[in-house]
């Protein structure tokens, strides 16, 4: 590519899969750190009782952002990343489908972030808390009491725009570029779990520009979408909102399947274990996600007959789940294993995730749900599914491929403490926020009563230790950019996949010429 | 060994481990059965569902850990190359089925009585404000506001004085007015919101119910024990959603009858409140109590204010303002402002408005009293 921009030009204006990719990885990396940041805030305040360091307002407006950030700005955009960089390096493509497209959804997404933080820094009173501060679930009516809505529901737009176009490239690329004989069961597990993720968002995201626009009629039009008082209906706001928001977390978990998926089988030298299985089991997931949304909403008030059956839908999510643990295992079975860094992490993800699974099954159970339902436990275990789960995955993938990226191992030794250190402190971070849910502690609050004590602070120690190896994480990462041991195109031993017939690190243009397969 | 016995010896274990020489005591790790039938029946099936995740867990994972320690490239193992088998696969679908069969049905069981809110003895509606609880006792003409107790108050400030916090009985988790019910008597409650979504949670009752506004929830508890149950808020409902706590008494039925009459007698008392005159000093004594329990939390104890919300020392509604118009201010309430008029008497407004015309230097000199309040109603 003689003629192609450099600088600046060459990331605003870039068509190329990869150029987009990595922009897609280095901005979820960064949410990560903003999200994070507001984190720590969160548990400096919770390490101790009383109030210390913020006000409630910002503590509120803290767990708003944080997750919001967390979903939005960092798993979301990270799983896209790593679409855009494997999807047409693994089915033979020569770019994605809609390069144009793929631009722009990119480059709407730091504005979308903007538009989110923004209000935080509106008026003189930064520590008064100007953000959004009404849950990342923005029930109303407490999100339409804000007086800066329309920042927040501009950003979300934009975010569902750039989701719907992402999505729409991914399915084309899959379904119109897999190089001749790569049918559709012959793909990589990583393939198949986001075709099935991209229909997930395309199917839910207008569902929450529903959502948001009924708010913003209601806010700024005069109407009562959402207003008891005016003859609306605010639970309605929560059935449409989880009617989004159920799938949306599948969107962020089956890529993250599609990643282990594609690293236990290579360092267990051995085929993925029912691979047909795991594709049905992606997809039956993928269908229950959309019959069970109101097992978030137990307290609401429904009749109990509307209960039985969220309960019976949600528990039979079990079943597929159970399924892809034991497909995992069964691969690792009579094996033969190496525990290089990525397999480390792809085994931690299969324990973890396997508990946060299990608290999953917990809570879905009415009546105990109206125990654990809003306490710590969901806390702890929507943490272990999406930290543990999603975020273990995306750091193991970038593990596995960097090299590949790159052309350079990263540095092994700094590797393994950051695996290390990670996961004795994400585990003191959340496992005692478990016992803090059943023992009555609320969510969402910026201060507990005494009994309280202890396992916050011991949560916040983990938290701030596991906050903190991220930053070595990033180190790794640009010494690895920046050089290190040359890898082969393989990679990892006998690593099977197009992805690592290309030579490493992977030229700007791969797959020019459709590959052969076998 | 019953399963509560193992629970507790886990527990033990895992503190010990957690942090070495440290009381256990401060260490709740678990739900407790609680002081009703279905509080009881819920923690057996937590327990139920708790174990059989656990069994699962050690039983996957012991697979997993064995084929991490033997099949292991270093201990010269060949990968087999085998990647399906129908039997297996159908099996580990099978089984999680049927298990999840021997959850639903004690699940269904409980949820059904939990649902029947059928012959109740007493019905209490319970609205949620942002942020605090009314309570309504349908069948006696008596309803009150339960604020967070005051010493909890000064001490959740931020930066106030440490020592506040040990001070505070009950530290978040007390009020300046609990409600009373009789023991051994079904409770049923209404409940409701006058604005955000609230959920009214006392985990010893096994009760989590939203309250919604437009929507009225049936919910309803029979405590065996007499005591003083607490909880809290449970949907985050703004600001202060970590300062609105529940506190309920259970009596035996005399201490409860007794108890209803002398409330019934205080609000008669008060209601001659409105047509009475005070002086300043009575005003400005009551008025700062009303103050500090509803309008320190946005305005601050030191009339400040802070963020979205205005300082009241020195502001032209507290000061060159018209009494009229001050009064009514609080009454109906501006922007996220409510309206103070149904929570509060003829008196306590009066009191109130006095004492923002008068505290930090604002010495308006101004006496209002509740004549004056109900004319601006």
């Amino acid at each position: 590519m003689s003629d192609a921009p450099t600088g600046i030009k060459r990331w605003l204006f870039t068509t190329n899969h990869k150029d987009i990719g990595t922009m897609y990885l280095w901005f979820a990396f960064t949410m990560l750190f903003v999200g994070g940041a507001m984190a720590m805030v969160i548990r400096a305040e919770l390490f101790e009782p009383g109030m210390q360091v913020v006000n409630p307002n910002f503590f509120n407006m803290m767990t708003t952002l944080h997750g919001l950030i967390m979903v939005f700005g960092a798993i979301m955009p990270a799983m896209v990343g790593f679409a855009n960089w494997q999807v047409p390096l693994m089915i033979g493509a020569p770019d994605m489908a809609l390069p144009r497209m793929n631009n722009w959804s990119f480059w709407i997404l730091p504005f979308a972030a903007t538009l989110l933080v923004a209000p935080m820094f509106i008026g003189g009173d930064f520590m008064a808390g100007q953000g959004p501060a009404f849950g990342w679930t923005f029930y109303e009516p407490l999100s339409g009491q804000y007086d800066k809505l329309a920042f927040f529901i501009f950003a979300v737009h934009l975010l569902g725009f750039s989701s719907i176009m992402g999505s729409i490239n991914i399915i084309a690329t899959i379904l119109n570029m897999r190089a001749p004989g790569m049918t559709l069961m012959k793909m990589p597990l990583f393939v198949w779990t986001w075709l099935i993720t991209a229909f997930l968002l395309i199917a839910v995201m207008p569902v929450l520009a529903g959502a948001v626009t009924m708010m913003l009629t209601d806010k700024y039009f005069g109407t009562s979408f959402f207003d008891a008082a005016g003859g609306g209906d605010p639970v309605l706001f929560q059935h449409v909102f989880w009617f989004f928001g159920h799938p949306e977390v599948y969107i962020m978990i089956l890529p993250a399947f599609g990643i282990v998926s594609q690293i236990i089988p290579t360092f267990a030298r051995k085929p993925l274990f029912g691979y047909a299985s795991m594709v049905y089991a992606t997809a039956a997931i993928a269908f229950l996600s959309f019959i069970v949304w109101a097992h978030h909403m137990f307290t609401v008030g429904m009749p109990a007959a509307g209960e039985l059956y969220f309960m019976y839908a949600t528990v039979m999510i079990a079943v597929p789940t159970a399924v892809k643990v034991f497909n995992w295992t069964a691969t690792m079975w009579k094996g033969s294993m190496t525990f290089e860094v990525p397999m480390l992490w792809a085994i931690s993800f299969v324990f973890l995730f396997t508990i946060g699974g299990f608290t999953g099954l917990m809570l879905g159970v009415v009546p105990v749900d109206f125990q654990y339902h809003d306490t710590y436990f969901v806390v702890a275990h929507f943490h272990y599914v999406l930290v543990t789960g999603a975020l273990f995955a995306i750091i193991g993938g970038v593990y596995y491929w960097m090299p590949k990226w790159t052309g350079n191992m990263f540095d092994i030794r700094l590797a393994k403490w950051h695996f290390w250190v990670s996961n004795i402190s994400v585990n003191i971070l959340f496992f005692p926020q478990h016992f803090l849910g059943l023992a009555g502690m609320p969510r969402r609050i910026p201060d507990y009563a005494l009994q309280f004590a202890e396992f916050n602070q011991i949560s916040s120690i983990g938290a701030f230790i596991f906050g903190g190896t991220q930053l070595l994480f990033l180190y790794i990462i640009i010494k690895c950019i920046k050089g290190g041991d040359k890898v082969s195109s393989e990679v990892w031993e006998d690593a099977k996949g197009l992805e690592w017939e290309m030579p490493s690190p992977a030229p700007y243009h791969t797959h020019v010429t459709p590959p052969t397969i076998k | 060994m019953s399963a509560s016995h193992i629970t507790k010896k886990l527990s033990a274990l895992l503190g010990l481990l957690l942090v070495p020489g440290i009381a256990l005591a401060d260490y709740k790790l678990n739900l407790e059965p609680g002081v009703t039938a279905i509080g009881s029946d819920i923690y057996d099936l937590h327990q139920l569902v708790m174990w059989i995740c656990t069994v699962a867990g050690i039983l996957v994972f012991s697979v997993m850990i064995y084929s991490l320690i033997n099949h292991r490239k270093s201990k010269g193992a060949v990968a087999a190359q085998f990647h399906e088998s129908a039997t297996v696969e159908v099996i580990w679908t099978v089984l999680p089925l049927i298990v999840l069969v021997a959850i639903a049905v004690p699940a269904t069981k409980t949820l059904l009585e939990i649902e029947d809110s059928t012959k109740s003895d007493v019905t209490i509606q319970v609205t949620g404000w942002q942020w605090k609880w009314q309570y309504n006792y349908r069948d006696e003409d008596l309803s009150f506001f339960s604020n967070l107790s005051e010493s909890s108050n000064e001490a959740r400030q931020l930066g106030a004085d440490k020592s506040l916090l040990a001070k505070a009985d009950n530290y978040l988790l007390d009020v300046d007015k609990a409600i009373v019910v009789p023991v051994n008597k079904k409770v049923r409650l209404l409940i409701t919101s006058n604005d955000v979504l609230h959920a009214w949670w006392v985990p010893a009752f096994a009760v989590k119910r939203d309250a919604i506004p437009g929507y009225i929830n049936e919910s309803h508890f029979t405590a065996t024990k007499t005591g003083i149950y607490r909880g809290q808020c449970a949907e985050l409902c703004g600001k202060d959603h970590g300062f609105m706590p529940i506190v309920v008494k259970v009596v035996a039925q005399d201490e409860y009858n007794a108890w209803i009459k002398d409330e019934k007698a205080a609000i008669a008392a008060a209601a001659g409140d409105s047509n009475k005159t005070f002086t300043q000093a009575e005003l400005m004594t009551k008025g700062e109590s009303v103050y500090k329990a509803n309008c320190a939390a946005c305005h601050q104890a030191n009339g400040t204010g802070g963020g979205p919300f205005p300082a009241l020392v020195g502001s032209p509604v507290a000061t060159t303002g018209s009494i009229e118009d001050h009064l009514k201010l609080i009454i109906a309430g501006k922007g996220i402002m409510p309206g103070f008029g149904p929570q509060l008497s003829d008196a306590d407004i009066a009191a109130v408005t006095t004492y923002e015309r008068n505290a930090w230097g604002n010495n308006t000199g101004d006496t209002v009293q509740p004549a004056a309040a109900k004319t601006a109603r």
